[in-house]
């Protein structure tokens, strides 16, 4: 017996017991929805992971004071002696693996464009942070090393503050004062959205950090040359680890850590807070993982019971097919295609089910829905699959009844 | 020889069946022969035998002894796949309760030994439709079962059970659930059919449905107890 016709006999079986049918089908709803669900979910998220971590820039690495506790400093205790432009010179040059480091410090202050004022974040930083951030300008120039090492009072906009300052207009060429010192606004930064710690990276401007220390936060800069934090960039991911010890050689050797003492500062893989953020949706993937292979299983029960209960109620109409001439083979198989047409039909329901809860998880954890040809074609697959395996049984117990006994069967 | 024209040829047939720890004996060696084209009631009282004969006859089961050769075939030697081959291609069987499909239409029921034996869509309605012209029911082709009287029913049972061309129709008390009018126009429709060249093979307990037959077989307690005919092919050479 063909393929088609033995589908066709399914379908029919299966529209005429529709409500029986449907709660068959629930555990591989449920099974293959979950499955979808976990898969789209996870490469979502990861795929968040990977923009945000794009974001903050390839292979940087991260250079802060102090020990990597982050513990409130005791009373008496000496402040970490700060990081300065001479641990960025010589990070600079002494270590190879890196391509770009920037100093880098950060304070809130008002900014004047005439009769407009915004408070934004002021960046001060080396002419190298653009590379190391991947971040450029979308109009204008940035700041070369020249006008850092001179203290030009040159100053990029964010997008966002651009927006809020100068509207429609360009700003470029224009003069802005952050608190009372006038800078020239020679750049406007590309859009970059929202940092992985949720702050809004276009409400910034980006100066010198020669200037910013002099001009802007000078009352609170410690040393003559300070820099809050040193940002790296590493040519190539997988050195990432070898770089870092390198950077922490050369510190060690400059701040004069006694060997086996403990280091005053620490050196970070900025990635590793991102991924550490994000364990908790790979753990939930894994759980999601496990319910879609229970409930594929319980699905699969549920659908050999009522496959049983079909050969069953349709003893005599087994028997008369046997009489008719067909084979034991043509009488499994009808009985298997009918298994897998209930196991796939409740597929595709699943799959449905399944994206329209992605759609609604990735809008609420805001990261990109990402449904992949692959995971839809193996769970259709999958559903198929179980449908066979579960169906065979009752199938086989079909094809071995006697034709007699079924002819006769009330 | 007379012999080699038999199309039904049952030689010291038994059938045992096995009731738990007691073997119950059907048949209990049973021969005899019947010609292409004739028209034979089977008879008997519950338990005779005359059911397992028919279902010996109908290939749905094999002799527990003796030889049973069918349209040529020796059914004892068949394989459940060949059995089902030759119910497919030399057996027509009419049920008492019709048997048909109840969710198909008249055509698709009939259609249904066609798909068994692996013709293709166009070739299979052609044949069904004119099956089901023969029994008078070309304008209730699309009807279900459950839209048709028990005569019509009966008779899209007899157009299924025509359609693949068999040599032997295997009727089981093919009136039992049918009033008295309806059951003479299915009658007739054997007599026809039988006039058509079909043999015909009827199981029966009414009198009157035998008459129809031109040869009576009734069975008693496992065996051949009378045959009106005595089956001229055996008596005379």
């Amino acid at each position: 017996m063909n393929l088609l016709v033995s589908v066709r006999i399914a379908l029919v079986a299966l529209r005429v017991n529709a409500l029986r049918s449907l709660l068959a089908m629930l555990g591989v709803i449920i099974g293959v929805g979950s499955v979808i669900v976990m898969v789209s979910v996870s490469s979502g998220a990861k795929q968040k992971v990977e923009e945000e971590i794009a974001n903050i820039g390839a292979n940087l690495l991260t250079v802060r004071a102090g020990d990597s506790s982050r513990r409130p400093r005791q009373q008496g205790e000496e402040p970490p002696s700060p990081l300065t432009d001479r641990d960025v010179a010589a990070l600079r040059d002494e270590v190879p693996g890196l391509v770009a480091v920037a100093g880098y410090m950060r304070r809130n202050q008002p900014l004047v464009y005439g009769n407009a004022n915004w408070t934004t974040g002021i960046i001060g930083a080396d002419a190298d942070y653009l590379e190391v951030r991947d971040w450029s300008v979308a109009e204008g120039r940035a700041f070369s090393d020249a006008e850092v090492r001179g203290g030009v009072k040159v100053a990029l906009l964010g997008e966002k503050v651009r927006e809020e300052l100068f509207g429609d207009t360009s700003p470029l060429g224009s003069t802005v004062r952050i608190g009372a010192v006038p800078f020239d606004v020679i750049g406007v930064l590309d859009r970059k959205g929202e940092s992985a710690w949720g702050s809004d990276q276009d409400d910034q401007v980006i100066v010198p950090i020669t200037t910013a220390r002099k001009r802007l936060f000078g009352r609170r800069v410690t040393v003559r040359d300070e820099v809050r934090l040193i940002l790296a960039e590493a040519a190539l991911p997988d050195q990432l680890d070898a770089v870092k010890s390198e950077m922490e050689a050369v510190l060690r050797a400059r701040r004069k850590v006694p060997p086996g003492g403990e280091d005053d500062f620490y050196v970070r893989d900025a990635t590793e807070s991102v991924m550490a953020r994000n364990e908790t949706s790979s753990q939930l993937g894994l759980l999601l993982a496990a319910t879609a292979g229970i409930s594929l299983v319980v699905g699969g029960i549920g659908i050999m019971n009522i496959m049983l209960v079909a050969v069953t109620e349709r003893t005599r109409e087994i028997g008369l097919r046997m009489a008719l001439g067909a084979r034991r083979r043509d009488i499994r198989n009808q009985f298997l295609v009918e298994a897998v047409v209930l196991c796939l039909t409740g597929g595709l329901i699943g799959l449905a089910a399944g994206v329209l809860v992605t759609v609604v998880i990735a809008r609420g954890g805001e990261f990109p829905v990402v449904i992949e040809p692959t995971i839809i074609a193996l769970s259709v697959a999958s559903s198929a699959l179980v449908g066979m395996f579960f169906g065979l049984y009752p199938a086989h117990r079909a094809s071995r009844l006697n034709p007699i006994d079924a002819l006769r069967h009330e | 020889m007379a012999a080699a024209t038999a199309l039904i040829r049952a030689e010291d047939v038994h059938k045992t069946y096995q009731m738990g720890e007691t073997e119950v004996a059907a048949l209990r060696g049973v021969s005899l022969a019947v010609e292409a084209g004739a028209y034979v009631a089977v008879m008997g009282p519950s338990g005779s035998g005359k059911s397992t004969f028919m279902n010996l006859l109908g290939a749905l089961d094999v002799p527990s002894a003796g030889r049973l050769t069918v349209d040529g075939s020796d059914l004892g030697g068949l394989g459940a796949d060949a059995l089902a081959a030759f119910r497919n291609r030399a057996i027509g069987f009419v049920f008492q309760q019709f048997n048909l499909l109840p969710r198909t239409t008249a055509l698709h029921n009939v259609e249904l030994p066609l798909v068994y034996a692996g013709i293709g869509a166009a070739e299979r309605r052609r044949r069904a439709t004119e099956s089901l012209e023969r029994v008078g029911l070309a304008d209730r082709m699309d009807h279900h079962p459950a839209q048709l009287s028990g005569g019509q029913q009966q008779r899209v049972a007899i157009a299924r059970a025509l359609v693949n061309r068999p040599s032997i129709l295997l009727a089981d008390e093919p009136t039992g659930a049918l009033d008295s009018q309806t059951s003479g126009e299915i009658m007739a429709i054997f007599d026809a059919l039988n006039r058509d060249g079909i043999t015909v093979v009827l199981v029966t307990h009414e009198a009157e449905i035998a008459a129809c037959a031109r040869r009576r077989l009734v069975f008693h307690d496992g065996r051949l107890a009378e045959d009106s005919a005595a089956a001229p092919s055996e008596t005379t050479p």
